[in-house]
């Protein structure tokens, strides 16, 4: 092992001398220097944020009151919401705008990916070309499907009266077509990325497999159920998990085309808090459905991380 | 997994169903592509022309008044462009900066409590940044930094993805360069900066741009952290093109739109591979 002439080596604090030596040269300090930026900002805007919202969920306070009128009440804050119609009603729109959103984009992310794995033209332009909307902001999304799904003007439904739909939907203006219509939009715009972990993904199965299968005389169809299935199992379960928080916390599209209307058929979960925290300033309440909203997600990414157990091809 | 032999190396080759797939893939891309057209093709048009039917792709006359407008208008979008690149390449470089340094110290030195951290770190990385607004926005206004670029810079110099994603890459690198850079006398930052950081490369590409991308388009924590236009990035910027009561301004709303999205779909199209590869490898592992 390396020369002990570095001068950082002997601060005494850790007591084990074996271990120091193992590691001579790097000690204590030089580790914790190396992190102290990142911890700061860490600590002032991550940890300490996580336990003041914890912290503030069990009071009560809104911005008129002030730092003052801060007032310790409890699980009230927990018992009104989760009483509350109006909570759950958005936890249902959340479940429905997630599922179908998640699914949806993982279905069709593989369908194009197994689409790009073929020795077809244009591989890479078609990459770029779905994966697109994937870094556009949701504003700029947001205001050309704003246009295109204009009921009276807009091209979608034009197109649909020539088909010859007397009545097409009313899309994000309608409270039967909003909440499918964002999903749609979310879809739309999720695709080309799960498109490509997927592709990813399958280009990283090793070639044997599918040549023992198909000596085995496995069809596509058999090559894909015993060996591109099994083997993208991981991918599966990150892209069901990582989908699953993201379109659960989906935000900028609702917050921007329908601020969770008409009425109340698209106030989703992180719309409602929005809502409660930033327009009707109940921080209390607002850091409640959080945390509420927070532990679904946390038993939901349990489900999956269960479920793909066992099922993987590396597992 | 390098010795083996992939798919992706060589690839299953079925000449028969290639054109089928082909047609398919770009019949299915018109789908993702169309939307961008049509914006492109309205930014270009007078108000009037620009739910004309059928519609004429190409405009005619082409009417680049909506960008004039955009750009030196009364509700310019230098202001907007200004203050998202102040947040963006700050918060990126900072990014890289706190992440590689912490990166580093969690992957390649040792120090008391360093896993106990790193667990924590971990473990808060799937709680939902909306829960964090709201003690954020109650942060930054006793500190007098709502409604400032401050809100919007400072969480993101400091990410648990970064840090995550390059703890990753330096615990992969190989122990002995260090070991030879030390025994030639270099203290640890040299070691760090000189030996390390080099073989880093690909990975703060790929992590400035996935960077890059997530604070260009933030739209929650402007929306949250600012009131005053005069400080809004671009995603807040734009809807100041549409909310105009009884219908927005369709061409002039294009304009911007399309202004909004050049820096990103630029840097997405030219660094793609290496933008692809993080998703990529940060999913896998």
């Amino acid at each position: 092992m390396s020369a002990g002439t570095f001068p950082a080596g002997a601060d005494g604090r850790t007591g084990d001398t074996r271990k120091r030596r193992r590691v001579a040269g790097q000690s204590g300090h030089v580790g914790w220097l190396f992190l102290a930026p990142n911890l700061v900002g860490f600590l002032s805007f991550t940890l300490l944020p996580l336990l003041t919202a914890i912290a503030i969920a069990f009071t009560s306070w809104n911005v008129v009151s002030g730092y003052a009128g801060i007032t310790f009440v409890g699980l009230a804050n927990f018992a009104e919401a989760l009483g509350d119609g109006a909570l759950w009603g958005a936890v249902g729109r959340t479940l429905l705008y997630a599922s179908i959103g998640v699914s949806a984009s993982m279905m069709g992310g593989l369908g194009l990916a197994l689409l790009l794995n073929r020795d077809i033209a244009g591989r890479t332009l078609l990459r770029v070309l779905f994966f697109l909307p994937h870094v556009v902001t949701s504003v700029a999304i947001g205001l050309v499907w704003l246009l295109l799904l204009n009921p009276d003007s807009g091209p979608v439904n034009a197109g649909l009266r020539a088909l010859g739909a007397d009545t097409p939907p009313d899309w994000l203006v309608s409270q039967t077509w909003g909440l499918p219509s964002l999903v749609m939009i979310a879809v739309w715009s999720a695709v080309g990325y799960n498109a490509v972990i997927y592709l990813s993904a399958l280009q990283a199965v090793p070639v044997d497999l599918y040549e023992a299968a198909a000596i085995d005389g496995a069809g596509a169809f058999r090559r894909f159920t015993t060996v591109t299935w099994p083997a993208l199992m991981p991918t599966t379960t990150f892209l069901a998990i990582t989908m699953t928080i993201g379109q659960s916390q989906g935000f900028g599209l609702i917050a921007f085309l329908t601020q969770g209307g008409p009425g109340e058929s698209t106030t989703t979960l992180s719309y409602y808090m929005y809502q409660q925290g930033f327009q009707f300033y109940r921080f209390g309440y607002a850091a409640a459905v959080g945390m509420i909203s927070f532990v679904g997600v946390l038993l939901l990414t349990a489900f999956f991380w269960r479920f793909q157990k066992g099922r993987g091809l590396y597992t | 997994m390098s010795t083996l032999q992939t798919a992706g190396t060589r690839r299953w080759r079925r000449r028969g169903g290639n054109l089928g797939a082909s047609l398919l893939a770009w019949a299915l891309a018109v789908l993702f592509v169309v939307p961008f057209l049509w914006m492109l093709s309205s930014s270009l048009k007078r108000n009037i022309d620009v739910f004309t039917l059928p519609i004429r792709w190409i405009p005619d006359p082409v009417h680049w008044a909506n960008y004039a407008e955009v750009w030196i208008g009364e509700k310019s979008m230098v202001t907007y462009y200004v203050n998202s690149l102040i947040v963006t390449l700050t918060g990126v470089l900072g990014d890289l900066t706190t992440s590689a340094m912490a990166g580093y110290a969690f992957a390649r030195l040792k120090f008391r409590g360093r896993n106990k951290i790193f667990l924590l770190y971990l473990a808060t990385a799937i709680i939902p940044a909306q829960l964090l607004l709201v003690p954020r926005f109650m942060f930054f206004q006793q500190l007098g930094l709502y409604d400032t670029l401050w809100a919007l810079i400072l969480p993101g110099v400091f990410t648990v993805y970064g840090t995550f994603l390059l703890r990753q890459a330096f615990a992969a690198a190989p122990d002995a360069l260090g070991e030879a850079g030390r025994i030639d006398g270099a203290n640890e930052w040299q070691v760090f900066w000189r030996v390390y950081l080099p073989l880093m490369r690909p990975m703060l590409a790929a992590l400035a741009i996935i960077s890059f991308v997530s604070t260009w388009n933030d739209y929650e924590t402007p929306l949250v952290m600012l009131t005053t236009p005069s400080n809004f990035t671009i995603p807040l910027g734009l809807t100041t093109f549409a909310d105009s009561e009884g219908g927005i301004s369709a061409g002039l709303a294009m304009a911007a739109a399309v202004s909004a999205l050049v820096p990103v779909a630029a840097a997405f199209v030219i660094f793609q591979r290496q933008f692809v590869e993080a998703l990529a490898h940060s999913g896998i592992k």
